[in-house]
């Protein structure tokens, strides 16, 4: 345990003097702030209390940046070792390779905590200055708050595997940039144009809640979507989010972070310096 | 006493080219040996393997007992790198109090360390502006953590000047009388003919050469060079004496194989006042290595 929290310590040392704390919260900060701004426009309308349409916006926000910040911090922690040439020392310690590994999560799951807290208290209160009523809206947020670190930590495992792959940082990088992409954009273009083809077939009602739920990104907005009540609020798999049981989707989004953490370690163990 | 290092019959084939060919060795603990050869002979694959890094095909690798590599084992060893790198975002303290941590250490040492391979003014310096000089010592301080049973050094002295080099071999010197066993590869090998107990010469995975500098002279059995400066007017009734001498600058040369020198000593010595002076150079270290590396005809 010492030895996992001495590396998470270096790990968050360098984060900070890499600027990847700076970016992440800088990043987290505005883009919750101009949602709150711009998500301010239809709140009449939707008769939801202001923070519940914040959260709303904020998913979608969310689905796609905490991906992308945790690729970008994780993509270089193997890859990275390998080409300065600090891993072959480092191995010779008397340190599992998991234990390197969980060191480094943790401390970029730190900084990305730390980004999406400072983002989504900056939202929250943006919302009450404008609307008291959104205290409503207070669960919804905390639910978004720690799924979207869960769905961030999917992603730094995802990362890591994929650095441990790679082996060189340019080839991580790309990898990473292919899997955000796949992952978050493309899928679920993929679904509705299947959705599109297949009409009422066994696609659309069979095989499409589970491709939903086997994407650690759509499971994230369909559990915030259909948890939240602010579902309307939403365009794109908002549908789909009522004909799924919640349980289903929390339970992915629980198990994708073991599941990449695990895939991560296997892939880590494959290295050899 | 147990042997710190005892590997047996070791062999390591990459894609079909055989890397280390049946190596055997086997360190006492205070035993200083160093690793020579030829780039590619099999040094660092020889040390990486000893450290678990990479695997081998046959034989066992030993560490105070445990297989290499093993969480026992590698609390034992101490490494350092041929390019010793770290982070350069850490300072040196930061990067040496991480690595005390990790082998269970107070990270609170880690200004007593630097100290010791004369970096405590650096220590509060981030490692991106370090020399490399300075990171090597980094590497070194890294190597002292814990009391290590057995240290392996790559070409250790490689970016140090002479004074740090010196300074690096009384530190060595130091971990020997306690108990430590070190394993180092180098180039220089008049550095190594000092600071060793035992060389291994390692050439195209074989090891064809392994003692002490003196056995290893006998065994190589190479002619020893004689310089005698005769005095003025007996040069040429001298040179007469001795078949093979060829004269430089007035004084004679001549190189005989290991058993003749005592006779030739003893035939010259015969000459009495007749010789000024008597000069026995042995074959140098660097002779006797390209006399083992050489015998596969690389």
């Amino acid at each position: 345990m010492n030895r996992i929290l001495a590396t998470a310590r270096s790990e968050f040392r360098i984060s900070l003097r890499n600027r990847w704390v700076a970016i992440a919260v800088i990043l987290m900060g505005l883009f919750s702030l101009v949602l709150s701004a711009v998500g301010s426009a239809p709140t009449g309308e939707l008769g939801g209390d202001r923070l519940s349409v914040t959260v709303a916006s904020l998913t979608s926000l969310t689905v796609y940046l905490v991906p992308l910040l945790a690729l970008l911090m994780s993509f270089d922690a193997v890859a990275g070792e390998v080409e300065r040439g600090t891993l072959p020392l480092l191995l010779t310690y008397p340190v599992a390779r998991v234990e390197i590994l969980l060191g480094k999560f943790l401390a970029h799951l730190a900084v990305l905590t730390i980004a999406v807290a400072v983002g989504f208290v900056l939202a929250a209160a943006a919302a009450f200055r404008t609307d008291t009523t959104s205290v409503e809206g207070l669960p919804a947020l905390w639910r978004l708050g720690w799924s979207s670190i869960l769905l961030g930590a999917t992603f730094l495992g995802a990362g890591y595997a994929l650095s441990s792959l790679a082996r060189r940082p340019s080839g991580a990088a790309g990898l990473a940039m292919g899997l955000w992409l796949g992952a978050v954009v493309l899928y679920d273009l993929g679904l509705l144009s299947a959705v599109v083809a297949d009409g009422d077939g066994w696609f659309t009602t069979t095989a499409f809640p589970f491709a939903l739920l086997a994407n650690p990104a759509d499971a994230f907005r369909l559990y915030n979507l259909a948890a939240s009540q602010a579902t309307s609020a939403a365009a794109g798999v908002s549908g789909a989010a009522n004909a799924i049981p919640i349980w289903q989707s929390a339970a992915s989004v629980l198990l994708w972070p073991i599941v990449a953490l695990a895939f991560a370690t296997a892939a880590f163990r494959k290295v050899t310096p | 006493m147990t042997s710190t290092l005892k590997i047996s019959a070791l062999t390591k084939a990459f894609a079909g080219v055989t890397v280390l060919d049946r190596v055997s060795l086997d360190i006492a603990p205070g035993q200083r040996i160093a690793l020579l050869g030829h780039n590619g002979a099999g040094k660092s694959t020889m040390m990486k393997i000893i450290l678990g890094l990479i695997p081998f095909d046959s034989g066992t690798v030993e560490v105070c007992g445990n297989r290499s590599g093993s969480a026992p084992a590698r609390t034992q060893v101490a490494y350092l790198p041929e390019n010793a790198a770290f982070h350069p975002a850490l300072t040196g303290q930061e990067q040496i109090a991480h690595y005390l941590s990790l082998r269970g250490e107070s990270p609170k040492l880690a200004m007593n360390l630097l100290e010791r391979v004369g970096l405590h003014e650096a220590a509060r310096r981030r490692i991106g502006t370090y020399s490399k000089g300075m990171r090597q010592r980094v590497g070194l301080a890294q190597a002292l953590i814990g009391k290590p049973r057995l240290l392996v050094l790559d070409e250790p002295t490689s970016g140090l000047d002479p004074v740090s080099r010196r300074d690096f071999y009384a530190l060595l010197d130091g971990l020997a009388t306690e108990g430590a066993s070190i394993l180092l590869s180098s180039h220089a090998l008049t550095e190594v003919e000092a600071r060793t107990d035992r060389i291994l010469i390692l050439s195209g995975g074989r090891m064809v050469a392994f003692g002490a500098l003196g056995d290893l002279r006998r065994t190589a059995d190479l002619p020893v060079a004689v310089h005698v400066t005769p005095r003025n007017g007996y040069a040429t009734e001298i040179a007469a004496a001795l078949p093979g001498a060829i004269r430089v600058n007035g004084d004679l040369r001549l190189n005989c194989p290991q058993d003749e020198k005592l006779p030739i000593l003893a035939q010259i010595a015969s000459f009495g006042d007749k010789v000024a002076d008597i000069e026995v150079v042995p074959p140098s270290l660097e002779a006797i290595y390209s006399h083992f590396s050489q015998r596969d005809g690389q």
